[in-house]
């Protein structure tokens, strides 16, 4: 009976993926032309790289910058934007850098940090952490300014340790925009990565990218991609809405 | 134990709207309370009452006076029952009592106060789906966990219907006969004060002062019965014509 109705409940979303790929068929066999190939073609490249170990190679050195990259911005970020959120005079100081860092195009940045640092990992991984890092600090910066001042004014009543009332009442605040902030950043930080691999890296996805476009391989191109959507979407189901649901079993 | 002091010379703050213009919130207001005395404070509403526990509190220290506990080398600790109960929404009920001791309190200590307050079948629900009875329960139990050296509660009973805030104030009452610390408490209910106090003072409205100081004269065992309370609030009236209006 569960499973039924589960599967009633998945109906729509199964149901839309199959209009999906019947659109995608019969537009390539109206085409018929080696730039949009079949559904069929592309699974069966995306296998071929999968046994091969290239695509799980390219992927996983992406994932790897990935996660580094979103640690250091994400750990930066909520440093300086707690800060800036509680001290006013430091976030009036700040404020303009912030600005103009926001609206510097990714692109710049990059090209600056292989510029000033060389061709190396280091330099992709700092191009990527600026890119993000403003992003993280101005929602974060909105957290600490939202704080409930009742629940500090208890902590501070009750002579709460600077360590408890970190966890026990800043973080619990913060958490929502802690995950706006890895949500946005998520999604933000993998296009980045690939322009970066693109520049200046000789392998990662956005380096294969390159090399299909070069080759006008479009069925590789394409398995490549839906195989980096897949997992960002495993990502999203399986760490951030637990996360999600652990944090947030105290609401109504 | 020995004595509080409260001293406060002069209080002052500016407006938000208006900078220009200094509020004078208190100005020479002195009371000692006694170890285990449970003293009212009632004023109209505005006066600074809040502001004057937060001050006690240790929150607001910007004013000139002293406030002394005593002897005590190490910083007094102090219970607070806010207006608002301001429990933790991410803890449950067990873990907000928990979490104003420094080290792990033994189970039963936090068991026997919940059971005091009827509050056992709740403790690991979280906050936000108890009543607001219950939440100010809550918060009763966790400022006297901590065994304080002085209970501040700022209308603990405030927007509960009638018979909530009774049984409420029974209990608190109850929990008090057992564990008698000395508290400051402000209300607006002149019946409730002399129910619970065993000094009443009361206040004027800004620069705050203290017009009169009152001891309750009926017994503990006496205060069961509704027409000693009535009795005593009609003398107070007449004998102290300035208060009817703060009531």
């Amino acid at each position: 009976m569960q499973a039924v109705r589960a599967f009633r409940n998945q109906l729509p979303a199964i149901l839309s993926i199959i209009l999906l790929l019947a659109i995608w068929q019969s537009l390539s066999l109206a085409l018929a032309s080696p730039t949009l190939p079949p559904p069929a073609d592309v699974a069966e490249v995306f296998w071929q790289a999968t046994i091969s170990g290239e695509l799980p190679y390219h992927l996983g050195v992406t994932l790897l910058r990935l996660v580094v990259s979103f640690s250091l911005a994400m750990l930066l970020g909520c440093a300086i934007g707690i800060a800036l959120g509680k001290n006013k005079t430091l976030d009036a100081f700040f404020d303009n850098w912030l600005v103009i860092f926001l609206n510097i195009p990714a692109l710049v940045t990059i090209i600056l940090c292989y510029v000033w640092f060389g061709l190396v990992e280091s330099a992709a991984i700092l191009a990527v952490v600026v890119n993000k890092l403003p992003n993280v600090i101005v929602t974060i910066r909105e957290g600490a300014r939202s704080l409930d001042k009742d629940l500090l004014e208890m902590a501070q009543s009750y002579r709460f340790s600077k360590r408890k009332s970190f966890f026990h009442v800043v973080w619990p605040q913060m958490h929502p925009f802690v995950m706006a902030a890895t949500r946005s950043g998520l999604a933000l930080i993998w296009k980045i990565i690939l322009v970066v691999e693109l520049l200046g890296r000789s392998n990662g996805m956005g380096y294969q990218l390159h090399l299909f476009f070069q080759l006008f391989d479009v069925a590789s191109l394409l398995a490549y991609s839906f195989a980096f959507v897949a997992v960002i979407q495993l990502i999203e189901m399986l760490v951030l809405k637990p996360l999600d649901r652990a944090s947030q079993r105290w609401r109504r | 134990m020995s004595d509080i002091r409260i001293n406060i010379t002069n209080k002052t703050y500016v407006l938000a709207h208006d900078t220009q213009q200094i509020h004078h919130a208190i100005a020479g207001l002195d009371i000692t309370v006694h170890p285990h005395q449970f003293v009212c404070l009632l004023g109209p509403s505005g006066c600074g009452k809040t502001t004057l526990l937060n001050m006690i509190a240790g929150l607001d220290s910007h004013f000139d006076g002293q406030i002394s506990m005593g002897a005590i080398e190490q910083t007094p600790s102090i219970g607070y029952v806010f207006q608002n109960p301001r429990l933790l929404p991410w803890r449950t009920v067990r873990e907000n009592i928990e979490l104003v001791f420094r080290s792990t309190p033994p189970a039963s200590l936090i068991d026997n106060l919940l059971d005091s307050m009827q509050l056992r079948d709740a403790q690991h629900q979280y906050p936000e789906r108890l009543s607001l009875g219950m939440q100010r329960r809550v918060a009763i139990i966790r400022a006297f966990a901590i065994n304080p050296n002085i209970l501040l509660m700022d209308e603990p009973f405030v927007s509960l219907d009638a018979p909530t805030a009774r049984q409420v104030r029974s209990q608190l009452y109850a929990l008090w006969l057992k564990r008698p610390h000395t508290v400051l408490f402000v209300t607006h209910d002149l019946r409730e004060a002399i129910a619970l106090a065993d000094r009443l003072i009361f206040l004027s409205g800004s620069p705050m002062r203290i017009l009169s100081d009152i001891t309750v004269p009926i017994a503990r065992e006496q205060r069961q019965n509704e027409a000693n309370i009535e009795a005593f609030r009609e003398q107070l009236l007449q004998n102290h014509p300035v208060i009817r209006e703060l009531i």
